[in-house]
């Protein structure tokens, strides 16, 4: 992958920026000048990795089109704490219709500009796990299908946070929700339950598939700026803590999706045309518990009894690692 | 051009002279072959420019429309019955953005029991929905009122359903006129949206509003559809000057001069209500009656006007508001508050049942001799109701009701259309 | 566009929303002290540096590096970099090879021809150095760039001190000292040689010099009783390694006793070698672990053939050429005790490396002076108990390194400065030194250190070529990058990037960032982010 094939420096290219490297080497992020698609003022709580990462993806969007973006947004936290009347943070085009229709207003909004000869204007949708892979399934599954020309940016944290933290279809196995207790005897949401959106979205064979994370920017904007590259349905799966639903410090968003992605329990891979192409390998191996530990979701996995359940857990990231390739280096 | 065509066909030609640029629908009778038509156009390049959109739902194709008219482009689609519940979120979506898609609806019963036919209960269900709603009395006014939909949609940015009945017009094989694409184009000028997703001038649509505003928001949006009660019938006489034949308006009085008995009804039941009203009248019987063509806005005004020298209004609806009575009689009544007349709800025509002269004869003389309940049903086969009452009486157990019947009737049921 | 009320926005509004009102901690901006900074004897600014040769602006780190020690070539070959021992990097990979990057520095300054900088403006003020090692050079140089008149006056025929006289030219090529040495005579330092000074106060009084810096290192070979017969060859260390720069290189026979376990014993054992020794034996009384040598030069050593003898002491010299050593056994202190197991060992000369005294006859009868274990006591202002005297380097109480030296002599001309104006200078005060614990190193690539080239073995025996080799620049380069700027903030934009309100100001390249308090919620990303600690949490005030 590109990114690691930059020259050595100081930090080589895992820093936002790095003032050795040349202005088009360094990333969207570093950019005195970057586009601040979501804008100071909006009301994510502290730490919130979703409205990072909804930042960090539209930005490069913004770089890779030459602004030209308009972006259809999902009910969720992202909808709700950058419009509340009479203050919207964002600074592109973007509306947002319903919780699960993100996909295909998307669609509508890119038939429209082939229509009007504007299609060199580039439409994203985004919303969050419950919006994509659970409401908004049907329409995104129908956009990909059909291979309309948007991108669709899906902000995982893992619960319907918005509404109080309730499971989704993309929150993991033991994590305590609204409504998955940590009681009884399978504590927190059951394993063996859920769905893996990205891989979904591989099988409908769409020209990229990608997922990312806000622990990993170069490769988060690499995945945007490629997905920007193509024509047709794309779709990008980015994990982002959040600090409220998870029980982690807000100081720790970026560490605990760091650990996610370092234990294997959040691959990060792309896929064009319907086959995996690359995986991003892992730096620095860490325990699946050290990133468990990290977040009150996860509290009664330490507790006595825990034990077979940690297990499980570390088993699911070593299955990833060898599935998506995690381990040792190149591309 | 005069054109002896399926009513279907006739919408989809009219659609297409309006130039959309977007298409999208999901299949669902009676809807069907009016897609199907504009799919044809589009494949074949006579409806050029234009997009057609094969989506997975209706709650998708009116999310797409939702996306396209936003983005500035003419959008259109169509659906029916459960499809137009299963977009139901949508619906009321895609008036508070004031979005000016033009949606035909063919009007069906709703299920459970699936029925395929036609009544007016899907449109009824979304009539609070924040879309003008026009019903269409003929194949000819239903072609009429899209370009006049589109029209009124795009000046007042809120869309437009126009509600034709299924199969009776849909499927329906009558000789329409079909206006030149200049004409249409004469009337209709290109979509010039009130606001757009452009990156040239980025704005934020579909913000969340709290409490501070939501009631200014509303009521902004009633006060569109009061002035849609105004540009209604002036567009329609600006149509009859332009294309030499009336069509749409609020509302369409007929022989009420000096009657007594006026009926009130929406769609094309009032085809068979003139030919009754005729009959009668030659008999001597002061009756008349009236075509609501926009029940969304409601007139008010003109229904009052209309109806305030009668000593009875009879309202024929084809639907239920169940526990209630009648959905068109509400307003009716609304419409002549303070006037002492006699009102009789009937509901009529539910999921296809025939409507005939003989028993709306029947039923106007009744309501002459001011006779009727105040909520009838017509044609209620009371034999059959009488016996599932009993029969669910006397078991617990009854299981379903739809089944029963049909079970029961087994021998008549070619009866009933 | 005629937006439709309250549900169509204009864009970017929310910035009337002022989310800094949440706050309860609040980022502040902080410099910590680098640990390398810290440890370095000579008060380099190695991290100062080292972050211009990151960007290949040599001449700027050169630049840089001179303000505080004058000599980066020699520094680059002889310094024992206790700033890499306190380098953060070891705890990650391996420390940053800061004295590598330095070598390089020193020798494309050489090689460039760079001159250091002209003295400020002429203070007036005179002021007379005794002796040319180290730590006069460096005070000289400081005390002429602060603007005053300086005079050094030195017993030898050439500048260096020890540099010279004893680090042998394989470790430290004499081009290179010459070079260095020079370097600082062009600034303007006056230099008399081969004068001792006898007598401090009267050359004081004689010059007329407003103060003096006396740095005259220690150059008496430390004697060990050992009986011997007359005929026995037994010589000091550093007579040997000062006469290997006369015309006469002095003779030791093929089989050489080294006693002592330092860096000079090393080096008379190495160069033994290289004169055509067969055999050089260092007998020493403890254990590797114990010895003062470092490691490194130890491991030198050996690979050049050099044999030590661990846990021996030599009883005496019987004959010409015979050593009588006892074995020693440590108790359980750690002491070397003798068990009364004796050996015997040729030689054709014993050469006793037990360190030196200082030559204290200059400060006769100077009143006010302290002297204890046989060096001069000098305040925190390096002044010794006579006002104007002042001295460093090896004659004080401290550890004998050139780096030291060159740090007396700097902290000395500070005060001196301000002595000379009746004032006093005063440190700046010091940073709170980056830890490990304040870092996140997940951000640094992984690095591995560069290893410098190495003679090959052969000619390490035979020649006095320079045994280790420099970087290039594309390793230089690559080296001073391994550097973590610790506690200092290298603009990596991290805060810039990391923080989810778009908080953070980038004020351009050179000027890093302020935060946007307006929209800082607290929440403590950009601090927990930050590579290299430079932003700490506090309790925001109400
Ligand atoms: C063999 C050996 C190897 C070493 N290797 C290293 C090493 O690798 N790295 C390291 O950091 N340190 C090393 N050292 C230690 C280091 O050299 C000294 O600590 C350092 O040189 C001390 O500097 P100085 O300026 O105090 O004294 P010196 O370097 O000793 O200089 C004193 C100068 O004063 C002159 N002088 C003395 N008396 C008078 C007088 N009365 N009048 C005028 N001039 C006078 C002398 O001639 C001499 O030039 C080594 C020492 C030795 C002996
Ligand atoms: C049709 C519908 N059902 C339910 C909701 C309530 N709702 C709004 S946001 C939300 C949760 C959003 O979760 P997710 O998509 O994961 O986004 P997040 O808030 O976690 O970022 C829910 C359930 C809704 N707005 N619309
Ligand atoms: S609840 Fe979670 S996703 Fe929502 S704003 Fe707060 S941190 Fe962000
Ligand atoms: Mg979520």
């Amino acid at each position: 992958m590109e990114m690691q094939t930059v020259r050595f420096y100081q930090t080589g290219t895992f820093t936002v920026g790095n003032r050795l490297l040349a202005p088009h080497e360094r990333s969207v992020q570093a950019e005195a000048q970057r586009a601040n698609a979501l804008t100071s003022g909006h009301r994510a709580c502290q730490g919130c990795g979703e409205a990072l990462g909804a930042r960090y993806a539209i930005d490069a969007a913004m770089r890779a089109t030459g602004g030209k973006i308009v972006a259809v947004n999902a009910t969720g936290c992202l909808e709700v704490f950058s419009t509340p009347y009479p203050e919207t943070s964002w600074q592109i085009p973007w509306i947002h219709s319903l919780f699960g229709n993100a996909a295909a207003v998307a669609s509508g909004v890119a038939a429209a500009m082939r229509r009007k000869g504007t299609d060199d204007v580039r439409v994203i949708a985004q919303g969050g796990d419950g919006g994509t892979t659970d409401i908004g399934f049907g329409c995104l599954s129908g956009m990909f299908e059909r291979n309309d020309d948007v991108l669709y940016l899906c902000y995982d944290n893992e619960a319907y946070m918005n509404t109080g933290v309730q499971r989704s279809s993309a929150t993991p196995p033991a994590a305590r929700t609204a409504t998955t207790p940590a009681m009884g005897p399978e504590p927190g949401n059951v394993f063996g339950t859920g769905k893996n959106v990205p891989l979904i979205a591989v099988a409908h064979q769409i020209p990229y598939v990608a997922t990312a994370s806000v622990a990993n920017l170069r490769d988060l904007e690499y995945k945007v700026t490629r997905a920007m590259e193509f024509r047709g349905a794309r779709y990008v799966h980015i994990h982002v803590p959040c600090p409220l639903g998870w029980g982690s410090a807000p100081a720790d968003t970026i560490k605990v999706a760091r650990a996610a992605v370092e234990s294997g329990l959040f691959p990060l891979f792309e896929a064009v045309n319907g086959e995996i192409v690359s995986s991003t390998k892992i730096r620095r191996r860490t325990p699946t518990a050290d990133y468990l530990r990290l977040q009150k979701r996860f509290a009664h996995l330490f507790q006595p009894g825990g034990e077979a359940r940690l297990a499980h857990i570390q088993a699911i990231a070593e299955r990833n690692i060898v599935k998506f390739g995690l381990e040792g280096t190149g591309a | 051009m005069l054109k002896q065509t399926e009513g279907s066909h006739a919408i989809a030609e009219s659609v297409a002279l309006c130039r959309p640029k977007v298409i999208c629908a999901y299949p669902i009778t009676p809807q069907t072959h009016i897609v199907e038509g504009l799919g044809e156009m589009v494949k074949a390049g006579e409806l050029a420019d234009c997009e057609f959109i094969n989506v997975e739902s209706e709650f998708a194709a009116l999310s797409v429309a939702i996306g396209s008219s936003a983005a500035g482009v003419r959008t259109y689609t169509a659906t029916s019955s459960q499809g137009l519940l299963f977009m139901a979120e949508a619906v009321y979506n895609a008036s508070g953005l004031g979005l000016p898609i033009v949606m035909t609806i063919g009007n069906r019963a709703i299920g459970a029991p699936i029925n395929i036919w036609n009544d007016h209960s899907d449109s009824m269900s979304m009539r609070d929905a924040g879309w003008i709603q026009l019903y269409a009395e003929t194949n000819q006014e239903a072609l009429d009122l899209h370009i006049q939909a589109f029209r009124l949609a795009e000046e007042l940015s809120c869309p437009v359903m126009v509600c034709m009945d299924g199969f009776i017009l849909t499927h329906a094989y009558e000789r329409v006129d079909v206006p030149s694409q200049s004409e249409v184009d004469a009337f209709l000028p290109p979509f010039e949206p009130r606001q757009v997703l452009d990156p040239a001038e980025p704005v934020t649509i579909g913000a969340m509003v709290g409490p501070e505003a939501f009631t200014e928001v509303r009521y902004l949006a009633h006060h569109k559809q009061m002035r849609a009660l105004e540009r209604i019938p002036a567009l329609a006489a600006e149509f009859e000057r332009r294309f030499g034949r009336a069509s749409g308006g609020l509302i369409r009085p007929y022989r009420t001069e000096g009657a007594e008995t006026i009926v009130v009804a929406l769609g094309s039941v009032n085809g068979t209500i003139q030919e009754v009203v005729d009959e009668m009248r030659e008999a001597g019987v002061a009756i008349g009656s009236v075509a609501i063509t926009s029940f969304r806005p409601f007139p008010l005004a003109a229904l009052r006007e209309a109806l305030m020298h009668a000593k009875r209004v009879v309202v024929l609806e084809k639907c239920l508001a169940v526990g209630l009575g009648g959905i068109v009689s509400d307003g009716v009544r609304k419409a002549l508050s303070g006037i002492q007349l006699n009102g009789y709800t009937v509901v009529a025509g539910l999921g296809g049942r025939a409507i005939t002269r003989a028993s709306l004869k029947r039923l106007f003389e009744e309501a002459g001799r001011d006779a009727l309940e105040a909520v009838t049903f017509l044609d209620l086969n009371t034999d059959l109701v009488a016996h599932e009452l009993d029969r669910e009486a006397g078991t617990r157990r009854s299981g379903p009701t739809a089944e029963a019947l049909l079970k029961r009737l087994g021998t008549v049921s070619a009866r009933i259309g | 566009m005629d937006k439709p009320f309250a549900i169509t926005l204009d864009v970017g509004t929310s910035l009337a929303n002022k989310t800094g009102s949440w706050r309860t901690t609040r980022p502040v901006y902080v410099d910590r002290l680098p640990p390398c900074n810290d440890a370095c004897p000579a008060g380099e600014n190695v991290q100062g540096w080292l972050f211009h040769a990151e960007a290949g602006d040599y001449e700027a780190a050169w630049r840089l590096l001179v303000r505080d020690n004058p000599m980066p070539a020699v520094m680059g070959r002889v310094c024992y970099h206790p700033c890499e021992g306190a380098c953060n990097r070891g705890t990650i990979d391996a420390a940053v090879g800061i004295n590598s990057v330095e070598r390089f520095l020193g020798d494309l300054a050489i090689r460039r021809g760079w001159r250091l900088d002209a003295p400020a403006e002429s203070t007036g003020k005179r002021v007379l150095v005794v002796g040319a090692g180290p730590s006069g050079l460096s005070a000289a140089y400081h005390l002429r760039r602060a603007g005053h008149a300086v005079k050094i006056v030195e017993a030898g025929p050439a500048a260096g001190g020890m540099m010279r006289f004893g680090i042998p030219k394989y470790r430290l090529p004499r081009d290179v000292l010459d070079t260095e040495i020079r370097r600082i005579l062009d600034i303007g330092v006056e230099i008399e040689l081969n004068r001792k000074v006898t007598d401090v106060r009267a050359e004081r009084e004689a010059g007329g010099f407003d103060a003096a810096f006396l740095a005259v290192g220690a150059h008496i070979g430390k004697r060990a009783y050992i009986p011997a017969g007359a005929a026995a060859r037994i010589v000091d260390a550093v007579s040997v390694l000062r006469g290997m720069e006369g015309e006469e290189k002095p003779m030791l026979g093929r089989r050489v006793v080294v006693y002592g376990g330092g860096n000079t014993a090393i080096d008379v054992a190495r160069t033994a070698k290289r004169l055509g020794a067969t055999e050089a034996i260092i007998v020493y009384r403890r254990t590797r672990e114990k010895m003062p040598a470092h490691d490194f030069e130890v491991e030198e050593a050996l690979q050049e053939g050099v044999l030590i003898k661990w846990l021996s002491t030599i009883k005496n010299v019987a004959g010409e050429a015979t050593l009588t050593v006892e074995k020693m056994a440590l108790d359980d202190k750690g002491y070397p005790q003798p068990t009364g197991e004796f050996e015997t060992l040729e030689a054709d000369s014993l050469v006793l490396a037990l360190g030196q005294d200082v030559d204290l006859s200059l400060l006769d009868g100077v009143p006010g002076l302290v002297i204890r274990d046989g060096v001069v006591e000098v305040g925190p202002n390096m002044m010794t108990g006579h006002p104007g005297i002042f001295a460093g380097g090896d004659m004080v109480p401290s550890e004998r390194t050139v780096t030291v030296a060159v740090g007396h002599g700097k902290q000395a001309a500070r005060h001196i400065d301000a002595w000379l104006s009746g004032g006093e200078w005063r440190p700046p005060a010091r940073h709170e030194i980056a830890k490990a614990e304040n870092l996140n190193p997940w951000y640094y690539a992984d690095a591995p250190k560069t290893v410098r080239p190495m003679l090959d073995a052969l000619r390490r025996t035979s020649t006095f070529d320079e045994v280790q080799g420099g970087l290039d620049e594309g390793n230089a380069l690559f080296e001073a990058r391994r550097c973590l700027s610790c506690g200092n903030c290298f603009e990596c934009d991290n805060c810039y990037g990391v923080c989810p309100d778009n908080a953070v100001i980038k004020l351009g390249e050179g000027r890093r960032y302020r935060f946007n308090l307006d929209y800082c919620k607290g929440c403590g990303i950009c601090a927990s982010e930050c590579p290299c600690g430079a932003i700490r949490m506090e309790p925001e005030r109400n």
